[in-house]
This record gives structure tokens, sequence and C-alpha cells, in this order.
């Protein structure tokens, strides 16, 4: 296969008559035998991305190839090299577990004896031979979204998009399925990922696109993203919005990145943690000021959001967005 | 990870989209067999109105040859039509719960997804005709048109229901989910199997309302069939269902599959 197993230019797609514009102009290069993530909130154009990768939905312009083909116009040969998975597709409630595999193969024209053992085989890999023949109404989410991934494994695609893996799932399925993912890619399947989680995309994708009203606002390797934001984010809490507004001037230049206040909680993305910490609660106690609380946590979706945009991730459909730079947002709650 | 090859049969297209449809009239089956309660539901229905028209309405309505042998099969056919509503929500359904997201995104046939639906409601619709004509047995119908003549009155009737769940298979993919696709169908329904000739004689009706209650479709075949079950004349009204049911299976297809090429 050629050096890009993906490769989209220029694609738009407007809804409702063009009103809604749910990707403007949105290229991306997905090499061969990667994980590559496409992190954004909910509204950013992630699924309508995957779903016109998978020609499920046509550009409305732009052109795309998958494993070669052209998505509208070769369509049915795209079909053949890919594998969907997530909250785009799912299981068959009423089928077993066995199943649906068994129909999903049949239905990629695969031979039957074939299907059957690799069926069985991936409901073994995926710890699902014990619940093979019950129904998968009875399944729990984890179990669901197993199958759901094993029933995109079937035909043993080269390309395969993953639509939000693991929203919804407790921690444990969490790391089965990224183990999953982890050992896919180990054995040359190209994986596109969708997330809204920044620790998701840092564990699995070698190279991200952040999407945000259908525009890609910033790309590289997931390394490079947090360089840009910082690694560390420091969360003070104060008794109080006003002291929280108090402490703000005092401590805007310990970072040249953005912070915000909400409530009562000041955050500021840090390059470094520590010393930038025991800087900050110097002049917040020079200054006569109680902390009620502290915290440093690895920089969030929201974080990357507010780093690049200006915006917090839940703003999709736009407050104005304060500018770059060290003015910050504040967001007070009465 | 297994790293077993794909084998691709290479069998020919037509053979795959056979192939294709059998897969999806299988698994919709399969619900059937899953939750009964469906079809359980799609059998005390007719049983209630065989019921309510043989025993409640049926002393008032004089009809020539007897109400039981004029009524029954106009309640077959009836229910054949209401077995349709299955295939709207059927496909609803499947499109609500991302399942039709996963189809379309397959190498498989465009068609099969719907052909698969549309047969899959045709066998129901044969388990429910066995049931209610032996229901219908036991109220005291009794046809003389002869075991060919009721073969053929029963085949109408599934072929004449079939043809028009294509339109129901539209109704399914463009209602936003399946609750409104079940509303959707009731006005459409409604007027088409009451005013007509299922269950009282046209004649009785208002001057107004005659010439629509004779000439619509169902109307036509229930005529038809009750002709063909108890032996009497039933002039052209066989060939005009067919007719009605060919016409229907042209427009209302490529309407289905269109809006299947364009549901998301």
């Amino acid at each position: 296969m050629s050096e890009y197993a993906v490769e989209a230019f220029n694609i738009v797609r407007t809804f409702s008559d063009g009103d809604v514009r749910a990707l403007d102009g949105v290229s991306l290069q997905v090499p061969t035998g990667q994980v590559f993530g496409l992190l954004g909130p909910n509204g950013s154009g992630k699924t309508t991305m995957v779903r016109i990768l998978a020609t499920i939905l046509s550009p409305t312009s732009g052109s795309a190839t998958v494993a070669g083909f052209d998505v509208v116009k070769q369509s049915n040969q795209v079909r053949r090299h890919i594998g969907l998975a997530g909250q785009a597709a799912t299981v068959d409630e009423n089928l077993t577990g066995f199943e649906n595999l068994r129909m999903i193969g049949l239905l990629n024209h695969l031979d039957k004896a074939y299907v059957v053992a690799k069926s069985r085989e991936l409901l073994d890999d995926f710890g699902l031979s014990d619940a093979a023949n019950r129904i998968t109404k009875t399944y729990s989410g984890g179990m669901r979204r197993r199958l759901d991934l094993a029933a995109a494994l079937v035909a043993s695609p080269p390309i395969l998009f993953l639509d939000e893996p693991t929203t919804g799932l407790d921690p444990q399925s969490r790391q089965d399925l990224w183990g999953i993912i982890e050992r896919l890619v180990e054995g040359g399947t190209t994986v596109l990922l969708t997330t809204q989680y920044l620790d998701e995309a840092d564990r699995l994708a070698k190279q991200l696109v952040v999407l945000d009203h259908g525009k890609i606002i910033a790309e590289g390797t997931s390394a490079q993203l947090k360089m840009q934001m910082g690694t560390t984010v420091l969360a003070l809490s104060f008794n109080s919005t006003g002291d929280a507004l108090r402490a703000q001037p005092l401590l805007a230049d310990l970072s040249d990145k953005p912070a915000n206040i909400e409530g009562s909680v000041f955050e500021m993305t840090v390059d470094n943690g520590p010393a930038t910490t025991a800087d900050a609660l110097r002049r917040i106690d020079a200054a006569g000021i109680t902390l009620s609380g502290l915290a440093l946590r690895e920089p969030s979706l929201d974080d990357v959001f507010l780093n690049l945009t200006g915006h917090k991730a839940e703003d999709a459909l736009g407050e104005d967005p304060v500018g770059a730079g060290r003015q910050s947002k504040r967001k007070v709650r009465s | 990870m297994s790293t077993l090859p794909s084998p691709v049969s290479t069998h020919s297209s037509l053979r795959w989209a056979v192939s294709d449809v059998l897969t999806i009239a299988r698994r919709n089956l399969l619900a059937i067999v899953r939750i009964p309660t469906a079809l359980v539901f799609m059998i005390i229905q007719p049983i209630m109105f065989v019921i309510l028209f043989r025993y409640v309405f049926g002393g008032s309505i004089k009809v020539p040859g007897g109400y039981v042998n004029y009524m029954i099969p106009g309640i077959l056919v009836q229910t054949m039509i209401f077995g349709a509503v299955g295939t709207a929500i059927g496909l609803a359904e499947d499109l609500q719960k991302g399942l039709i997201e996963r189809f379309r995104a397959l190498p498989m046939a465009r068609l099969a997804v719907l052909a698969g639906r549309t047969i899959s409601d045709m066998f129901r619709n044969v388990i429910v005709l066995v049931i209610i004509t032996g229901v219908g047995f036991a109220v005291g119908f009794r046809p003389h048109g002869g075991f060919i003549a009721y073969i053929q009155a029963s085949l109408l009737m599934l072929v004449f229901a079939y043809c028009f769940s294509w339109g129901f298979a539209f109704i399914g993919l463009a209602a936003p989910n399946s609750e409104a696709a079940q509303a959707i169908t009731f006005p459409i329904i409604f007027p088409l199997t009451f005013a007509s000739s299922i269950f009282v004689l046209v004649a009785g009706m208002p001057g107004w309302l005659q010439p629509f209650a004779i000439h619509q479709p169902i109307s036509q075949t229930a005529d038809a069939v009750r002709g063909l079950m108890n032996g009497t004349a039933h002039g052209a009204s066989t060939w005009v269902a067919l007719g009605w049911a060919v016409g229907a299976i042209l427009v209302l297809a490529p309407l289905a599959v269109n809006r299947y090429r364009k549901a998301a």
C-alpha cells in the first residue's frame, strides 16, 4: 500500500441546505500503518468526517481517497478495504454475538467456512467466547464495544475507522480496548480514531489533527501539540471568586499560556509545574489571600482548546472568544 | 491478532446480491423468533377484528351469502396491509440504532437491506395468514371456491401486500424514528382499509364516497380475494388488483431505494 492510507483534500460538508457547515475545508493525510487521531469536542465534525471516508455520506465538495480509491466514484472498492466501529455503527441487539459477526462476514462476501472460523477466533481474542451465543441485548457496554470492533474486523480490513470507540466506557474497558487497538496496529492495520479525550489520543495516536467548528485548528504529533500547550495545568481553588480575581494579576506573568477562572478556581497551563507552583504560592501568600485547594494535573481537551482557540470545548456554539496570548477569559458563575 | 488471509468468494455479483438479501432476511426472521411478542400482537389484532365483526357488528350487517364468508377474506387483506406497518417500523429502528450505517459501509448490494426486509415481512405475513385462516374457519367461515382458488387468493394478497410494503419501507426510512414511522402510516392505512369493501358493501356508503371506495386498490384486492375464495364472480378485480400491485412496486421501490441511498 502507498504511503498514505487515507488522503482528504479540502472536504466541505453542509447540512440543511447549506445552513450548517459541519466540515469547512478539511484536508488530511493518514500515514499507512499508524493510529491517526481526530480530536475535537462534540459537534466539531469528527463523525461527519469519518462517515464521508467510510462512504456513508458524500462530501458537498472536495475529494478523498481511501486505500487509493475515491470515496465517491469507487465507493464499493473503498468498502472492501475498511472496517467501521464506534458511534456511527452498531451491532444487532436481537442477534447473538456470533450471529452478528457471521452476518457482517457474509455481507462482506467472504467464504462461509472462513466466516465461521474467523468469528470464533475474534470472539476468543476479545474475551467474548463465553457470551458468543447470548443475545447482544444482554451484553454490557464494554462487551458491546468489543463486539462492535470485532464486527469491523471480520473481513480483516487494512484500514479501520474508530469513531469515539471508548466514549461512555468504564476505565477498565477503555484500557482493554486500547490494548486491542495497539495490537491491531502492530499487525499492520491503519487506524483513524476520533476521540474527545486527550489521553486517548496521546496514548494511541502518532499524529493528530484537532477539529473545531469543522476546521482543523492544529495538527502534529501529540508531543508537538503538548509542547504548544504546556505540560501541566495548575489549578488553584480560592474561598471566593473575588479572591480568585484578586490573585489573577499576581500570577499572570508565570506562564505565557492563557489562564481561566471558573467560579472560585483559577487555572493556568504551565511548563514547569513544581517551580511555578512554588512561585505562585509565595505570591498568593504575600498578598494575604487564602488558598482552599491546589492541584497539578495533565492538560485536558478543554485546556487544548483554551490554548488553541481561546475558548473552551463546551463553548462549541460560540461565546465570543477572548483574544489569545496573555489575556484570560473570565467565566464567572454567580 | 490473526493474519489469516480473508478469502473473498468469487461468485458473480448477482449471486452475491441474492446472498445479501437472504442474509438480511434471515436476520430479520431471527428477530421475530427472539421477540415473539411482536408477532403475537400482529396476530391478536386481527383475531379481535374477527370476533368484533363476527359477533358484535356482524348481526346487523346483511350481505348475500352470509356475513362470515364476506368478512373473513376482507380481514385477511386488512391484516396483510397492517403487516406492512411492521416494515416501516423495522427499517426506522434499524436506522435509529445505527445498523443501516454499518450496512452502508459494507460492500454489500445496495438493495439488500430493503429487499431483505420486505421479504422477511412477507414470510411473517404467511404465518399470520395461516393463523387467521384457521381462526376464520373456527368462527364459521366456509368458502366454496375450492383449494386452488384459496391458494390463488392467498398469493394475490401476499403479492399485493409485498408490493405496497415498499411504500412503507420508504416511510420507515424517511421518518425520524420508529414511533413517528408508525404514526405516519396510520392516516394512510385507516381510510384505505375502512373506506373499502373490506367490512361492508360499498353500496351502503354515501354517493360521494362510493367512487373512491369502489376503485381504490384495497377494495379491488378484497373483492378479488373474496370472489376467488367463495367461488363467486369477481369480474376484473383480480387483474385490477395485480395491476395496482405492479404499479405500486414500480413507483414505490425506486422511491425507497433512492431514500435508502440518502438515509443517514
